[in-house]
């Protein structure tokens, strides 16, 4: 082998998904009280396909009329919902979540096609994810008693839900499962740049004759959001996105109804000397490069011990450099497009800083293709706590390398954010993992993985990275009227 | 004088000066400054340290810097310490009685029972301590080789606004929680009835509570309030003493300047009885560890 065993690329045929299996529509329109209906003032809105840059579909857009018979609709369908026993909004969950399945491969085309994400990704983490978390939620409907919340939590009544684009369906599952099995109502906005895959959930809904306004889906841009949360006829908010509009929707609440927030972060991944280090550094690219690093929790500050930094960078770039970036419906593809033409500014400017400021930049040498929004695996070394890099959320394939000296130092660095989503440590101590998890201020601390989700594990930061969690019985308090 | 010299002479009783308890201390305000506590029927009772935005944010910094070593602590050795305060309290009931039935104006009976309530609170909690990881938690089975527990973590600082009536109870009520679950408190105490608090503060000083792990402030929730509202070191608020609706619209909204999570008043609650589990899961927030499972 001229070009040594750890360089060589293989050759890959394309492996494309095939896209006829999730036909678009030329437009669609807003779901409400169990129909599709197109917005009262008419606004449309386009959808792009990152990868080509070409349009999708026209989805509504829905303005504060819309917003205003949605949530009429929720609340009308509440009652009846809450009342119905149980054991029978069990079952309607079940049969979403089995016509979700039976129609994953669909949504998992839909979702890369929209999105940008890479198929395999949507395909193994998104769909079943989604899945999963209807399922879960929905045994849950029948035995809210037993979930530590008092013998017999009420639903709070229709719920505002606010998603962002980097997991559409995942995220919608996250807000829609647990609020529909404890008996509340919902209107759910999608990102406006990611509006498919919750439409074609809504069509699973009229699948399942899930009853007319259970759930309602106002596609629409960020003035739908705020018409949303500021409609006085809700009774909770619950918000995925930056902690920017986190703020700003606590401030427009200002407690009027409970509200849950899960947003930025700026995850320490801690990677100690004894650790195994190609474990690690699968770790780490799992951390900061699945999903293009639009991920809340992503491991965008690696901590290394100072002596095995080098080593670690360099096994780094290796794994790198074999990452494929290209067509999101390719199979092989491990890197898609950036979502949009905004979040790619963005990333490139905080790139430009890190340069700025001096860290030391080094670029996957993957070619990007000529068409859409892309951005190479980036690592930054020499870089310190005060650079903008290392403190502000990046939402993209951007890794900042520090060092530490003493697991004290790696503690207090990792808690140097005002984010407190989530970490990573990787040791073969046993006790070592236990205190710095322990240490960490952060909601979810992944030993020796990183990036791993489940319905049954909850999920949420604490500092401004929010309050609440999604996911297991704790993911059940956020709505309901508990003890 | 004839008649005097057959009668006893009358003893000058020592009166208290009223001083807050910020890190283990019992400094007067900063400000210098002090109001009238009067009792119901606007007798002079005595006057009360005005805290102010400066002592407010020494508490937080005195908070901030014991809550390690309080939730570092064993739960087994917090539950202790709360049972400790409840011992304390119990010898100091007349004490307690006194300052409740004459500055909420009750009669003894109902302050004795407003009291007992207290003391027992504390003990409920303190058997709490070691419970709160195996009531709020879970192990959670997750779908693939890992073992995935969640455990409740305290808040941190947090920062509680006490309710005016009742004005041991209700203090009570709302830090006994805080407490158990190992966050480090800055109170403020009922405006008009702060003498329950500050005999309280006495009592806490003198139960093995580290210093600065409780900080109450006697004055206005309307003046202080703000500035622990907005304070980017206090992790949640519980604006349980707050009824004014336009104080709490303010206090939320600076809140969200460090995206603090808030408590509001409910109305609906009665502090006279032992509460459900809300109290407590607001207490603290849940974190979650994975770690792989292989050989």
């Amino acid at each position: 082998m001229t070009s040594g065993p750890t360089t060589a690329l293989f050759d890959y045929a394309p492996a494309p998904e095939a896209i006829g299996i999730a036909p678009i529509a030329n437009s669609y329109d807003l779901f409400i009280g169990g129909q599709f209906v197109p917005p009262v003032a008419g606004g449309r809105l386009a959808t792009v396909n990152p990868a080509t840059e070409q349009i999708l579909t026209e989805v509504g857009l829905a303005d504060a009329a819309d917003v205003d018979r949605a949530v009429k609709a929720a609340r009308r369908a509440q009652e009846g919902w809450a009342r119905m026993r149980g054991r029978d909004r069990g079952k309607l969950l079940f049969r979403i979540a089995r016509l979700m399945a039976e129609r994953s491969r669909e949504l998992a085309v839909l979702e890369t096609l929209d999105n940008g994400k890479p198929i395999r990704e949507s395909r193994d983490v998104d769909i079943p994810l989604a899945c999963a978390h209807v399922f879960y939620h929905a045994g849950w409907a029948d035995k809210l008693g037993y979930a530590g919340l008092g013998a017999n939590p009420r639903p709070l009544g229709v719920a505002a839900q606010v998603i962002p684009w980097n997991f559409p369906l995942l995220m919608l599952a996250w807000k829609i499962a647990p609020a529909l099995a404890t008996g509340n109502t919902v209107v759910l906005k999608p990102a406006e740049t990611t509006p498919l895959t919750a439409l074609r959930f809504a069509e699973i809904c009229q699948q399942a004759d899930l009853p007319p306004g259970v759930v309602n889906i106002l596609t629409g841009g960020p003035q739908t959001g705020a018409a949303l949360i500021s409609h006085p006829g809700i009774d909770k908010v619950a918000f995925t996105g930056s902690t920017e509009v986190g703020r700003s929707i606590q401030r427009t609440l200002a407690g009027r109804v409970p509200v849950t927030l899960e947003l930025g972060g700026k995850g320490a991944n801690i990677i100690f000397e004894d650790a195994p280090i190609d474990q690690a550094v699968e770790g780490i690219v799992e951390g900061i490069f699945f999903n293009q690093g639009a991920v809340c929790c992503a491991g965008s500050r690696l901590l290394v011990a100072e002596p095995i930094v080098e080593v670690v960078v360099e096994a780094l770039q290796r794994r790198l450099a074999t990452l494929r970036l290209g067509d999101p419906m390719d199979k092989n593809t491990d890197i898609g497009a950036i979502n949009s033409p905004d979040q790619l500014a963005r990333i490139t400017s905080l790139v430009a800083a890190g340069v700025a400021e001096g860290a030391a930049c080094w670029t996957s040498p993957a070619p990007l293709p000529e068409r859409g929004y892309w951005c190479a695996p980036t690592v930054f070394t020499g870089v310190h706590q005060t650079h903008r890099i290392a403190r502000e959320e990046i939402f993209g394939p951007v890794l900042s390398v520090l060092t530490f000296r003493t697991p004290a130092e790696a503690l207090a660095k990792a808690n140097d954010t005002t984010y407190g989503l989530a970490a990573g440590v990787w040791t073969e101590k046993g006790s070592r993992i236990l205190a710095i998890a322990e240490g960490l201020h952060a909601g979810v601390v992944w030993a020796n993985t990183y990036n791993r989700f489940d319905p049954s594990s909850p999920f949420g930061g604490v500092k401004e990275s929010g309050y609440g969690r999604e996911g297991g019985p704790q993911g059940l308090a956020g709505y309901v009227h508990a003890d | 004088m004839p008649t005097e010299s057959r009668s006893e002479p009358v003893r000058v009783d020592v009166r208290k000066t009223c001083k807050l308890f910020i890190n283990g201390a019992f400094p007067r305000s900063e400000s210098g400054r002090t109001y009238v506590v009067a009792d119901s029927r606007g007798r002079f009772l005595a006057n009360a340290a005005l805290g102010s935005r400066k002592d407010a944010r020494d508490a937080v910094l005195a908070a901030r810097a014991a809550q390690p070593r309080w939730w570092g602590a064993t739960a087994y050795n917090r539950g202790q310490v709360l049972y400790r305060v409840a011992e304390i309290l119990e010898g100091r009931r007349e004490q307690f009685i006194d300052e409740v039935s004459r500055g909420e104006g009750i009669t003894r009976a109902r302050a004795a029972a407003q009291v007992a309530e207290s003391i027992d609170r504390w003990v409920y909690y303190a058997g709490f301590a070691d419970k709160v990881s195996q009531v709020l938690g879970s192990a959670n089975a997750v779908a693939g080789p890992y073992f995935n527990l969640s455990v409740p973590e305290p808040n941190g600082v947090m920062a509680l606004i006490a309710p005016e009536r009742p004005s041991l109870l209700g203090l009570v009520a709302i830090t006994a929680p805080a407490l158990a679950a190992g966050n480090a408190c800055v109170i403020v105490a009922s405006q008009a009835h702060p003498l329950p608090a500050i005999g309280l503060s006495e009592v806490l000083a003198t139960s093995d509570v580290p210093g600065g792990v409780v900080n109450i402030l006697t004055g206005s929730a309307s003046e202080i309030g703000p500035w622990l509202a907005g304070h980017r070191d206090v992790d949640a608020l519980d604006l349980t003493g707050v009824a004014d609706a336009a104080l709490a619209t303010d206090l939320v909204q600076r809140a969200a300047g460090s995206v603090t999570r808030v408590r509001l008043a409910d109305p609906a609650e009665d502090l006279t009885r032992v509460p459900g589990l809300g109290r407590l899961r607001f207490t603290c927030q849940v974190k979650t560890v994975w770690h792989p499972i292989g050989t």
